[in-house]
């Protein structure tokens, strides 16, 4: 492939590739992402690509990330039509492709409904997507993440065509700032104003980066976009960079996930290829090229400023300093990090503008939001919706309500560093400012949904435990608090608890928050917070009957 | 910045000089208004490990708690090295380090100060607050780095390096002398105990080598003359 020297010459390339394929030929997309693969998806995608090969072209095969619903896999799309086909084996594989020629539905592989037993064919119909608003994810079935024609197929990098000929720097600023896009890492924070101080820092060398660290516990749907749709989040950091006015960009992400480096590589290598990482790209005189980097293995290298230690070489340890990464980064150089999922929003901001995306969401939090849906839910899998969305509509609508029957007890966000909330607010709408002040910050995203037999003295000593191990063990607060905490809560979940525990959770918990270097530390007495509270009467009675759990 | 530009603030009611630059802790420290520290050592770069040397800083209306070892000074800000909550504060640091090292003197003295219980938390006793004074001494000021951080989380501790303690720790141990709790020079004769016993590097003629100090305890093992 010869290198695209301008936009017009990647416009003709993706009129080559639209035009050498044809909407009508039927395909099968088999998801290999982690979910499915754990369900041995390769070995169906393996017995399409051969039974199909033998019926030469009349049918393509098309090995895609997450589709989302993780709880049905191996899960199978057929297009035309996004007819979806659950827990498909490869002893299916035959029946698939002789019902697909003769356009007909393997109706017993197709959704049905466990209360009425209605059948669902097409996606828009299956109750788990079309309560979804899938600007993000949804492409990932028409997507095979090793070739960058299949993204250019669905309109890839149109956005930086747009931002590098038609926008100025400026403008792209203007815009993402107008969009209000919010920090989806966690923190909330407008990714505008974060760009916009990394830009005017006076130090010409600047950095951008993408943290795909993702070690919230519960949290799945990063690696699902990255692992899935790799150059959707290489174009959204390309449009910061010009915007930022940054050379060179890191993409950060977990050492433990084979196919997201392959993925991420080859997508890093074929932008390079075409021209869309390098010198000049497109002709339009704006130089930047992006590396991988990975982490060391625990928690704390998601922290933004032990992440840029990291890029250096270093141990992934918090800086102390009181300094801002966006002018103090990497090499002291200003650097601008973002979470996968926000650099994800940016290019359907500059493709469909600032007014488009505010039209989504709620009052301040815009746009839409990736949910990884797990715990005692009918439905786990990644889910997207728009902000303001009512809990109820992703637990029940979308997640199908509590496993087993049960009774659902608690909603808890935000992982080892979040909160739990009873089921009685389940109408709040998912919104940033909201949930912080119902104590159960959305956090990255991660949902984890308990039934009426959930013990939530466990689940804090649970996090606990997690948080304990992923510490950097750096500042007293973090690593002698948490320890602290863990003690106590196992004590109380073995029947040990003393009179005193509670108020000795309540000082380590608000001297861990006011004390400890970063945000892990100030972080981790969140879920106990929540706990104490919504669910104070458990630990006490824990404390005085003295039982071991139920 | 090249010139020294002065910087006024205000340090428990009192108005402070200070130049662009320095912390909080050293224009306190400059003032004679003593704000306690464990990990904190002047010939090192600021760690903002301990967190003992929080304070309270009132800047544009705001109340905030920062590490005063690492938090410029600003003009006009209004520091407090004591109040309830950092008080209360220091009180729980102390109690959670008393868990490792319940008689280190530093820490009696800083338990008697702000009230804090030695036995209120359960007891590991490692003896090592892990304040890194030792391991940042040998790299910073010696740069032999024969003492280094292993693990993490409250895993963590220091542990000599077998390779470079054995030819380096003979005539210098000073990271001993600024360890809060004794734990270097324990940790340092296990490895010596484990690692190299009698093979710890030693003048060969007294007078061609410097005479090592015994700096801290007088059990110590070493060899003056052969």
């Amino acid at each position: 492939m010869p290198k695209l020297q301008s936009a017009a010459e990647l416009e003709k390339y993706r009129a080559e590739i639209l035009a050498r394929r044809d909407p009508a030929k039927p395909c099968i997309a088999v998801c290999v992402g982690a979910a499915c693969d754990g369900m041995d998806s390769a070995a169906v995608a393996a017995a399409f690509v051969a039974e199909g090969g033998k019926l030469g072209d009349k049918i393509e095969v098309r090995t895609t990330g997450c589709h989302g619903y993780c709880e049905k896999g191996p899960n199978v799309v057929v297009t035309p039509g996004d007819i979806c086909y659950f827990e498909v084996q490869p002893t299916d594989v035959p029946e698939i492709i002789a019902a697909t020629l003769k356009g007909e539905v393997v109706e017993r592989l197709v959704y049905k409904d466990p209360n009425t037993g209605a059948k669902a064919v097409h996606m828009n119909e299956v109750p788990f997507y079309k309560h979804q608003t899938r600007l993000l994810i949804g492409d990932n079935p028409k997507i095979d993440p090793m070739r960058i024609d299949d993204y250019l197929a669905v309109g890839g990098y149109a956005a930086l065509v747009k931002a590098l000929t038609e926008m100025t720097p400026e403008q792209v600023l203007d815009e993402v700032k107008k969009a209000n896009l919010r920090g989806r890492g966690g923190g909330g924070f407008p990714a505008g104003s974060k760009w916009e101080t990394t830009r005017n820092a006076p130090e010409k060398t600047k950095y951008v980066i993408v943290n795909g660290h993702e070690g919230e516990s519960a949290a799945f749907m990063d690696r699902a976009m990255l692992t899935g749709n790799p150059h959707k989040i290489l174009e959204g950091l390309i449009i910061g960079a010009y915007a930022i006015g940054a050379q060179k960009g890191f993409m950060y992400t977990r050492h433990d996930m084979p196919l997201l480096e392959k993925h991420v590589r080859n997508a890093l290598a074929q932008a390079k290829e075409y021209g869309l990482l390098g010198q000049n790209i497109l002709g339009s005189g704006f130089d930047f090229e992006c590396e991988l980097h990975f982490d060391v293995g625990i928690f704390v290298s998601g922290e933004s400023s032990a992440l840029m230690r990291s890029i250096e070489g270093n141990a992934p340890e918090p800086r102390p300093k009181y300094i801002r990464t966006s002018v103090n980064g990497i090499w002291d150089k200003p650097s601008n990090l973002n979470n996968v999922e926000t650099w994800a929003n940016v290019p359907q901001i500059i493709s469909k503008g600032a007014e488009w995306f505010t039209s989504i969401g709620s009052e301040k939090s815009k746009g839409t939001k990736l949910i990884s849906l797990s715990g005692n839910v009918v439905n786990s899998g990644v889910v997207e919706v728009p902000m303001g969305t009512p809990l109820r509509t992703l637990v029940f609508d979308i997640g199908g309500g509590v496993r087993d029957g049960k009774i659902l007890k608690a909603i808890h966000f935000g992982g080892a560093m979040g909160g739990s909330i009873p089921a009685d607010l389940i109408d709040s709408p998912l919104d940033f400012d909201g949930m912080s002040k119902l104590g159960a910050p959305i956090g990255a995203g991660g949902l984890l949904l308990m039934d009426e037999d959930t013990d939530m003295v466990e689940v804090a000593r649970y996090l606990m435990d997690f948080l304990v191990n992923e510490s950097c063990g750096k500042c007293v607060p973090c690593r002698e608090g948490m320890q602290q905490m863990l003690h106590l809560l196992t004590n109380i979940t073995r029947g040990e608890g003393k009179p005193g525990d509670l108020e000795r959770l309540e000082d380590l918990i608000e001297v861990t928050g006011v004390a400890s270097l970063c945000a892990l530390g100030k972080t981790s007495g969140d879920p106990l917070k929540s706990m104490f509270r919504y669910f104070k009467p458990e630990y006490e009675s824990r404390i005085s009957g003295g039982s071991a759990g139920k | 910045m090249s010139e020294m530009t002065e910087i006024v603030l205000t340090i428990d009611g009192q108005e402070i000089k200070a130049t662009a630059g320095m912390t909080v802790l050293q224009a306190a420290q400059k003032a004679g208004i003593y704000i306690p520290t464990l990990c904190h050592h002047e010939k090192l770069e600021a760690f903002g490990g301990c967190r003992l040397c929080m304070v309270e800083v009132e800047a544009r209306g705001w109340t905030s708690y920062v590490v005063s070892c690492v938090y410029p000074v600003a003009k006009d800000i209004v520091v407090r090295t004591r109040s309830a909550k950092v008080d209360k504060i220091r009180k729980v640091l102390v109690e959670e380090l008393m868990a490792h090292a319940p008689d280190a003197p530093e820490l009696i003295r800083l338990a008697e100060e702000y009230g804090a219980d030695r036995n209120r938390f359960e007891r590991d006793a490692s003896f090592c607050i892990v304040c890194g004074l030792c391991v940042r001494y040998c790299n910073e000021v010696k740069q032999k780095n024969a003492v280094g951080f292993i693990d993490n989380g409250a895993r963590r501790e220091i542990s000599f390096i077998p390779e470079v303690a054995k030819d380096e720790c003979w005539d210098c141990q000073e990271c001993f002398t600024i360890c809060p709790t004794s734990y270097a020079q324990a940790a340092y004769l296990l490895t010596e105990a484990l690692a190299f016993p009698g093979q710890r590097k030693v003048p060969i003629k007294t007078t061609q080598a410097p005479e090592p100090t015994r700096r801290v305890i007088p059990i110590m093992p070493v060899a003056a003359t052969t």
